[in-house]
């Protein structure tokens, strides 16, 4: 079995978001300062309170030191070295629903349909690129029934007084170093509201487009599931291929109602950077959600390819009783990749539940680490969660590590935590040899029915996208 | 209680030792005395671990060192013969028994195998200087830990075990640490113990106290394992409910090595283990147990490492709590494999159950590996007993208090079974349910004149 060749044949497989769309940009200059927050606001034409918001968040941040707790190498970020607001120019007006053929293009490069009639699929799209929301399809056709999808900005000029009683009530601008900071300077993002009882007919999806460069990406999105509603959200993303790095510092907050439920799906494809490990974004993002009614829902799915360095720990905080939150994630790690993710319940209700189902797959020289949290308060009687997290290591020179924290107060929980480590086993591949099954082919295999689990938990037009991604990332390789 | 910051308990301790630096060196090997500053001047730089550092995540070492403890430089006079005093041997356990008041050595029984040296720490460095020599804070010295620094600065007490090649003790050393005194005082022990090449013992340590003082036992141990050596070490931990215990125990195991190691914590109000495990030779393997049983206002902290260096080693953890009263539990686990480590094997378990509803447990089982050719794995519950074990038992009549004896019993029993001297198996049995039931865990003519709990 010529296993170097094959693992040889990973590195080389391509990123095919790489490409660079020639867009002009409005752009101001790099640096970060109070005066920086406030032209952006005012470019955002923003309310007072939402620039005090950001100034109080910045003020703390200053104050704030780089965590360094996670299992990550991460050189040291000029802050200053970063442009913190670029918009596309459009030639066109976007109020009239038109939209520039070169951003067009773009994003049909990256099979984005943002052309309402070409649609194939029920699935509403914002697209952000850089600093700036550049479409939002669909828009009326939910509003019919009350729905609320629309690029933050436009949430603030429309809808004030709902982004105001929301922004910051799941993670506070305090919460850590990065949501400070994007609470500082945070650009564009989507914001959605489903009323009372309505189940969103389609599924809404913000997709990420990193394309200046010297930028960062800043996105906030804010989602609020009224009471007995529903809504499946995806998001997804990429970059252009380029030898410095990016930073990209999200947030994402969710808010779950009585007996509501959302679920929320990620496929991040940020550029990783090269084989040697040049380039590549930084992704530092902080995900919450917050089942605040009895019986609310909440459910992560996510699949992670892309990124140098990834810091990123969906959680949820079960405050409902009876409320009840997923977390499944397939993490990839190749190269010089490294990633520190992982999921946090908080369980505050009675009769909470969670799940979490972690897989990690480390190929090259990366590091892929699961880092969780399991917490279960005094009050919260008859909790309950499993936790299971399975690293397979593809090659000598990569490293699994599991972290997992199980805190528990209170004596009716019930928690379980398992991790598991090991290759692709040797017996596995033989089985699939001997019945005439490529090794190649019986990784992908084997990977896949791996991956199965959390795969399962994606809608079909992103697991489809998903599998795909799995099998460029880890094209060949085998342990 | 009036409240001390961490950094008056650490300049306090500096200063005593800058003070009294003479006495503490007087009488003492090079190979000790040589350690001392490096290790004050560690400690004095870092202080005490802080509250909610990585390695002290879940325990506030204040807990140990916010009370005033005095220090003794040597063996007190006045201290009772703890031989006499201490009558809670296991009865028909035949053993070679040491016993230790204060952190020094008192007595001893029994003739113990040719060649096989139990001594004071001075007097072991007389006896095997080069063994002493290269072995003595070789282990300590790399681990960042100030509470070890702390106890390499001040170490005089404690004793040194040496096996020689090939040598099999034949019945079990016990190691029996008494604590008595009338004042509140820290006890610094250090102990060496070095199995030769081929050798096999089966060491046994009970941690008493005689008073119901507020005693400090800062304890290290390390030990080497040679090529092929066979240990088996079991401790009982049985502090009063005032005292705090710190016992670390450093473990370097070479080629073909096998450790049975079985920690059993009974009482002892702050108690935190850190059991650390070197894996430096091949197809080494290490067996580790523990059980705590706290209640009341317990603190009991195991933290254990496990280092992986060389490949085809492997280890296997268990480590269980049953949480009554107000009792905290943690458990912090670490397994690190380094790149070349192939074909390791550890598995990591913590499983617990709390009974009361104020009790707390935190659990970190963690693993840490760069080399893929592993099978490594580790899990951790929380829960309390099963209710359809406990209805089919009422359902026949067994009593509710009885049934959740039994299963409490058999949920310890697993760590009970893997001890290897079945006498002291089945102490350990009686001691469990005895605490379990509330009674205290010693024997019925035990002396210590614990409060009613």
């Amino acid at each position: 079995m010529d296993n170097t060749n094959i693992i040889n044949e990973v590195t080389d497989s391509e990123y095919k978001y790489g490409f660079v769309s020639d867009i002009e940009h409005d752009t101001i200059a790099k640096g970060l300062n109070e005066d920086v927050i406030r032209l952006i606001s005012s470019k955002k034409e923003e309310p007072e309170w939402l620039l005090e918001f950001r100034l109080k968040a910045y003020r703390h941040w200053q104050k704030q030191t780089m965590p360094t707790w996670a299992h990550l190498d991460i050189p040291e970020i000029d802050y200053q070295d970063i442009i913190y607001y670029s918009a596309p120019k459009q030639n066109v007006k976007p109020e009239n629903g038109e939209i520039d053929p070169e951003l067009k293009k773009t994003f049909d490069k990256l099979g984005i349909p943002l052309d309402e009639q070409k649609v194939l699929s029920g699935v509403a799209f914002d697209a952000v690129m850089d600093s700036v929301s550049v479409k939002t399809t669909y828009k009326d056709a939910l509003a019919e029934r009350g729905i609320i999808f629309c690029s933050f900005s436009e949430a603030v000029r429309n809808h004030p007084d709902l982004v105001r009683q929301y922004l910051g009530t799941v993670v506070p601008p305090t919460d850590n170093y990065f949501a400070a900071l994007n609470s500082a300077v945070f650009s564009d993002g989507s914001f959605c509201y489903i009323p009372k009882g309505v189940r969103c007919p389609m599924e809404l999806s913000t997709y990420f487009r990193i394309n200046a460069a010297k930028t960062g990406q800043f996105e906030r999105t804010l989602i609020v599931c009224d009471d007995d509603s529903y809504v499946s959200y995806l998001e997804g993303c990429t970059a252009p291929r380029r030898d410095e790095n990016q930073l990209h510092a999200a947030i994402v907050e969710i808010v779950v109602m009585n007996n509501a439920e959302v679920k929320y799906s990620t496929v991040q494809n940020w550029y990783p950077g090269d084989k040697e490990g040049r380039g590549g974004i930084y992704n530092f993002v902080t995900k919450r959600g917050l089942c605040k009614g009895v019986n609310s829902r909440l459910s992560w799915s996510q699949v992670e390819t892309g990124s140098a360095i990834t810091w990123k720990y969906p959680g949820t905080v079960l405050l409902g009783d009876g409320s009840s939150s997923e977390f499944y994630s397939v993490a990839v790690t190749n190269n010089h990749q490294q990633a520190d993710t992982g999921s946090k319940m908080i369980h505050i209700g009675k009769n909470t539940r969670s799940r979490i189902v972690s897989k990690g797959i480390s190929a090259g020289q990366s590091q892929n680490s699961y880092r969780g949290l399991v917490k279960v308060s005094a009050n919260a009687d008859g909790a309950r969660n499993f936790s299971q997290c399975d690293s397979l290591l593809l090659g000598d020179r990569c490293g699994a590590h599991t972290f997992p924290y199980v805190e528990c107060a209170n004596n009716t929980a019930v928690l379980e935590h398992e991790a598991t480590t090991s290759k692709i086993g040797e017996d596995q591949i033989f089985y699939c040899n001997q019945r005439g099954i490529s090794t190649e082919d019986a990784v992908g295999l084997i990977v896949n029915g791996y991956a199965k689990e959390v795969l399962n938990t994606l809608p079909m037009e992103f697991a489809v996208e998903a599998q795909k991604l799995l099998q460029v990332s880890l094209e060949g390789s085998v342990g | 209680m009036e409240k001390v910051s961490s950094t008056a308990i650490k300049n306090k301790l500096t200063a005593l030792y800058r003070q009294y630096s003479d006495s503490i060196a007087a009488g003492m090997p090079a190979a000790i005395n040589r350690q001392r500053e490096s290790a004050i001047s560690q400690f004095d730089e870092k202080g005490l671990p802080e509250k909610g550092c990585e390695r002290y995540r879940f325990t506030d070492i204040m807990g140990a060192f916010g009370h005033t403890h005095g220090y003794a430089i040597g063996p007190q006079k006045e201290q009772v013969d703890s031989q006499k005093a201490f009558r809670c041997a296991v009865p028909g356990l035949d053993t070679y028994t040491i016993t230790v008041g204060n952190g020094w050595i008192d007595t001893q029984n029994g003739n113990l195998p040719a060649g096989v040296t139990v001594t004071g720490l001075a007097e072991g460095a007389q006896l095997h200087p080069d063994i002493f020599e290269a072995n003595y804070n070789r282990l300590a010295a790399t681990k960042n830990d100030t509470i070890i620094s702390l106890n390499t600065a001040f170490a005089r007490g404690g004793l040194f075990l040496y096996i020689p090649d090939n040598v099999v003790v034949d019945k079990p050393i016990q190691i029996v640490n008494v604590l008595s005194g009338g004042n509140p005082l820290m006890v610094n022990q250090r102990n060496l113990i070095v199995a030769g090449r081929g050798s096999q013992a089966k060491i046994v340590f009970c941690d008493h106290t005689l008073a119901e003082r507020q005693f400090l036992l800062n304890n290290v141990t390390e030990v080497v394992m040679l090529d092929g050596s066979q240990l088996d070490c079991y401790s009982i931990q049985n502090l009063n409910d005032h005292s705090s215990q710190i016992s670390s125990i450093l473990i370097e195991q070479n080629a073909g090595s096998q450790l049975l190691a079985n920690t059993l914590t009974l009482h002892g109000g702050f108690v935190r283990n850190n059991l650390e495990v070197l894996m430096n030779g091949q197809h080494a393997e290490a067996n580790i147990y523990g059980l705590s049983l706290p209640c009341g206002h317990q603190h009991i902290d195991n933290f254990t490492y496990i280092d992986h260096a060389v490949p085809n080693c492997t280890s296997y953890e268990l480590y269980k709590n049953v949480l009554n009263g107000d009792s905290v539990g943690a458990f912090g686990g670490y397994v690190l494999v380094r790149p070349d480590a192939q074909k390791t094997n550890a598995m990591q378990s913590n499983k617990n159950i709390c009974i009361s509803p104020s009790a707390r447990m935190y659990t970190k089982p963690q693993l840490e590996i760069y080399a893929d050719d592993v099978k490594c794995s580790h899990g951790a519950t929380v829960g309390q007993l099963d209710e359809n074990a406990l209805f089919y038992m009422r359902q026949r009549g067994i009593g509710e208090e009885e049934a959740k004896m039994m299963l409490m019993s058999a949920f310890a029993h697993e760590v009970v079974r893997t001890i290897r001297i079945p006498i002291l198996a089945d102490r350990y049995a009686e001691m469990i349910e005895n605490r379990l039931r509330g009674k205290q865990a010693a024997c019925g003519e035990c002396f210590m004149k614990c409060d009613k709990r």
